[in-house]
């Protein structure tokens, strides 16, 4: 391939793949992110690929194996295009009936089809599906109608084209004025707006300057830049690109975690083929402007995501963090000037230069602005990523987004912003979702994990596993973080074991305070929120525990027993062989019972009771 | 004369020259701020956050660790607010469960008002201040220790928990450790630090040990001194 030499030939290239487009031509796109290809989707598409050369439809049909659409609760996830048809939850040996049925004879199978959990209604179009029709899809869209190593598709829906522009139209100064103007606020947690990070390296003193691409997500159960960085690396090549333009920046690294192979692949791939084309690299479209990027895969240590920590890792110490009081932009990376983005924020860069500052402040609320991805996980119908415009109600989110909570059961509280975020409940459902309505409510946005729990959910248990997972994640430098987050672990073991003191909520919540206080790196400052927000809206679940040695919601081990009703056990016997410990007798027909000294309250005869409605949890 | 800059510390007027940090400028003044993994030696690390203090700069108040922050003009600091006292001591309180006997930490929790601690003893003696490490990285400049893995599993150690090829036990990790937990031991000529041990020159003259033939090896490369410089004690040369 040869490189492109300016960027009016550029222009020029992307108008000939455009006009070589076919819009009506059928294709049938599969989603291939990790979620789906966890499902065995590979198995699929290889299967589609056997059977349309059989049916020799290679010329009328276009298979295109894409990113993540976000809707992993229902993959393998399969859409037709042009008209949008929708199926889920695809059997891998079904390539063979979509070919007969939909593509040749053009009729539905209903087998495959979406059914609403709220209007148990079947839907056949994409468009049409509920989880995606509250969301404001700008960045994950473009997953869905793209192959991620195919740099003419980004092309063909305008990728790249903001780079153009910015090089041919714009002054660095230009640049980040137009993101200032935006009011781009990064996507990583700090909600610090990205402009003016631009704008700090820019004029800071110093050689080389670097533009870092933060990928080092590490929030259980959070997976949207992965999915960015997996479905669709060239937005984040191209993010980073303008912002080394406008930084003055020729020096850049893409921080990925290894655990995220497919993600450090595709941005191989793309790195290639975009210098090639002349679109990274040395004089860049044929001007002066040289931009050049390295990926640096990390161990997976959580304390990394942090920038001074993740500096210390590219520079081949451990990742610990240090005190910033100069600022990253003065002295970030081998103590010259950097700028550090996350993979959503840098995303969102070239839609920002395409459409105009205007455009993206037309979405969002009055200080936060564009689109947020949630990974919306937990006791929720309808797992996966969303995104969605700033300013939507939790409520939205969860219930006309989610689909609500399985099993008829009650929404508790919702935990945003990730392990050292905190947890909302009920009575919040109304706010709207932005930076700043968070942080009130005592979370975080965070980088966007949402975990959903429900009545059935111990908030001492949750808070217990987040202080876990710090804990460990803790890098042990400096002594709040390290051995004030263990202890308050240990007094939540306590809690959780029955063995709870009057005066234990005072003693975490003033140790939370002061690890707050204390500690050396965001890691430890809010290492305490799952605790101090657990306490601030479900007080009466740790007093519970405390003082009644209750878990009112049924969770904590040495806090229930097990009982069979007498009234209405009808001696199903359901739950006599799933009993590990043998501990429950009785004959068929008959009434059956609990050995108490056996129990080891696994919960598997509860699980199982028709109904629950014999065996008690108390 | 250097450039000077005034700030305040709890209400009084202290002028310290540029680029000193908080902690120096306050000990110049006679303000006791408390530390432990501090020494002028080092590169300020700031991981015991003992020296937590509050400031006020730019309308903005926050905690810093004053063994980094560096002074500057109109700087308002606080050495004793609540917020300040409450996490010296649940430091303090928590460097004792490693180490509940050190005579340091005792006086510590005495000068930062814990009455008694408040925690079980987990003893593991070291409270990883990270003054062993970083001494014999930065001032012998051998690295023949570091840390070993994070969190509360966090270790000093030896490269694979060996014998550390680079130690050239000069003792200096023994002689900072301010709660003494680095074992050394010298008899018969032998000096054993690290669970390793290290041959003593001894001097040709009076026969006393002088130091570590692996010390005084490093000292001639490093200076370019004479093979025979150590031959004699400073005594008898």
């Amino acid at each position: 391939m040869e490189k492109l030499q300016s960027p009016s030939a550029l222009k020029e290239f992307q108008g000939k793949i455009k006009a070589g487009r076919d819009a009506e031509k059928i294709c049938i796109t599969i989603c291939a992110g990790t979620g789906c290809l966890a499902y065995g989707t590979q198995k699929l598409i290889d299967s589609f690929k056997v059977e349309i050369a059989e049916r020799k439809l290679q010329d009328k049909v276009e298979l295109k194996t894409s990113g993540c659409h976000g809707f992993c609760e229902r993959g393998p996830l399969i859409v037709i295009h042009p008209k949008g048809i929708f199926y889920q939850r695809v059997g891998l040996e079904d390539a063979g009936e979509i070919l007969d049925t939909t593509i040749i004879k053009g009729e539905i199978i209903e087998r495959l089809l979406y059914v609403d959990p709220m209007s148990n209604e079947k839907v056949t179009l994409e468009n049409d599906v509920q989880f995606y029709a509250k969301q404001n899809r700008i960045l994950l869209g473009m997953n869905a109608q793209i192959d991620p190593t195919s740099l003419e598709d980004y092309l063909a829906i305008g990728g790249y084209e903001a780079l153009g522009k910015a090089l041919s139209e714009m002054t660095p100064r230009g640049v980040i004025d137009e993101v200032i103007e935006a009011n781009l606020r990064g996507r990583g947690g700090g909600g610090f707006p990205a402009g003016w990070k631009w704008d700090s390296t820019a004029k800071a003193e110093g050689s080389p300057k670097y533009v870092i691409c933060n990928a080092d997500e590490g929030d259980p159960g959070a997976y949207m830049d992965r999915s960015l960085l997996e479905g669709n690396p060239h937005s984040i090549l191209e993010g980073m690109l303008i912002a080394a333009y406008g930084i003055g920046s020729s020096e850049g690294y893409i921080y990925v975690r290894n655990e995220y192979p497919l993600a450090v692949k595709n941005v191989n791939l793309a790195i290639e083929k975009a210098t090639q084309l002349g679109l990274l690299g040395d004089n860049i479209l044929g001007t002066d402007f040289c931009f050049n990027i390295k990926i640096y895969r990390g161990g997976g240590a959580f304390v990394c995501g942090e920038s001074s920590a993740l500096f210390a890792s590219i520079e081949g110490r451990s990742g610990e963090p240090r005190a910033k009081y100069v600022h990253a932009t003065d002295k970030g990376l081998f103590d010259k000037p950097t700028s550090l983005n996350n993979v959503e924020t840098l995303a969102n860069v070239p839609l920002i230069i395409r459409n105009g500052a205007k455009w993206y402040q037309g979405i969002g609320t009055e200080k936060s602005k564009g689109t947020k991805i949630f990974a919306l996980v937990g006791k929720i119908n309808n797992t996966g990523l969303v995104e969605v415009p700033m300013g939507i109600t939790l409520r939205e989110i969860v219930y006309d987004i989610g689909g609500g909570i399985p099993d008829g059961r009650k929404f508790k509280a919702v935990q945003t912003g990730g392990p050292s975020g905190g947890c909302i409940p009920a009575e919040h459902l109304d706010m709207p979702v932005d930076f700043d309505e968070l942080t009130k409510l005592g979370s975080m946005m965070g980088s966007g994990g949402m975990i959903v729990m429900d009545e059935k959910t111990c908030m001492v248990d949750v808070a217990r596993y987040f202080l876990k997972f710090l804990e460990e994640e803790s890098c042990g430098k400096c002594t709040p973080c390290r051995e004030g987050v263990h202890q308050m672990r240990l007094i939540l073991d306590r809690i959780t074991e029955g063995k709870g003191k009057e005066g234990d909520i005072e003693k975490l919540q003033s140790m939370g305070q002061a690890i707050a206080d204390g500690s050396l790196c965001a890691l430890g400052a809010s290492a305490p929120s799952p605790v101090l927000s657990t306490i601030r809206y479900f007080r009466d679940e740790y007093e519970a525990h405390i003082k009644d040695h209750k878990c009112p919601a049924g969770v904590c081990k040495s806090l229930i027993t097990y009982t069979i009703d007498p009234e209405k056990c009808d001696g199903c016997h359901l739950c006599f062989k799933p009993c590990p410990t043998g501990a429950i007798s009785g004959e068929k027909k008959q009434l059956h019972t609990i050995d108490q000294d056996k129990c080891i309250q696994c919960g598997a005869c509860y699980e199982v009771c028709k109904k629950a409605t014999a065996v008690i949890v108390e | 004369m250097s450039e000077t800059v005034t700030i305040t510390i709890n209400g009084r007027k202290v002028t310290a020259p540029v680029g000193v940090t908080i902690l120096t400028a306050a000990q110049d003044a006679n303000i006791y701020i408390p530390s432990l993994c501090h020494n002028e030696e080092l590169t300020p690390y700031g991981s015991c956050r003992l020296c937590l203090v509050e400031i006020t700069h730019n309308g903005r108040t926050r905690m810093v660790a004053s063994c980094i922050y560096e002074v500057a003009e109109g700087l308002e600091v606080q050495t004793e607010t609540t917020r300040v006292q409450n996490v010296r001591k649940l430091v303090v309180d928590l460097l004792l469960i490693r180490n509940p006997t050190s005579p340091v930490l005792l006086e510590l929790a005495e000068k930062v008002g814990l009455a008694s601690p408040t925690f079980e003893p987990e003893i593991k003696g070291c409270i990883l201040c990270g003054m062993c490490v970083r001494t014999c990285r930065e001032v012998v400049g051998v690295s023949a220790i570091g840390f070993k893995g994070r969190g509360i599993t966090k270790a000093v150690a030896t490269p694979f928990d060996m014998s550390p090829e680079d130690c050239i036990a000069c003792g200096s990790c023994a002689y900072v450790c301010p709660v003494n937990v680095i074992p050394m031991t010298e008899k018969n000529g032998v000096r054993k630090i690290w669970n390793t041990e290290f041959e003593m020159q001894n001097c040709k003259t009076c026969g006393r040990a002088i130091a570590p033939v692996k010390q005084l090896d490093y000292f001639k490369k490093r200076v370019d001194l004479p093979d025979n410089q150590f031959d004699e004690c400073a005594h008898c040369r």
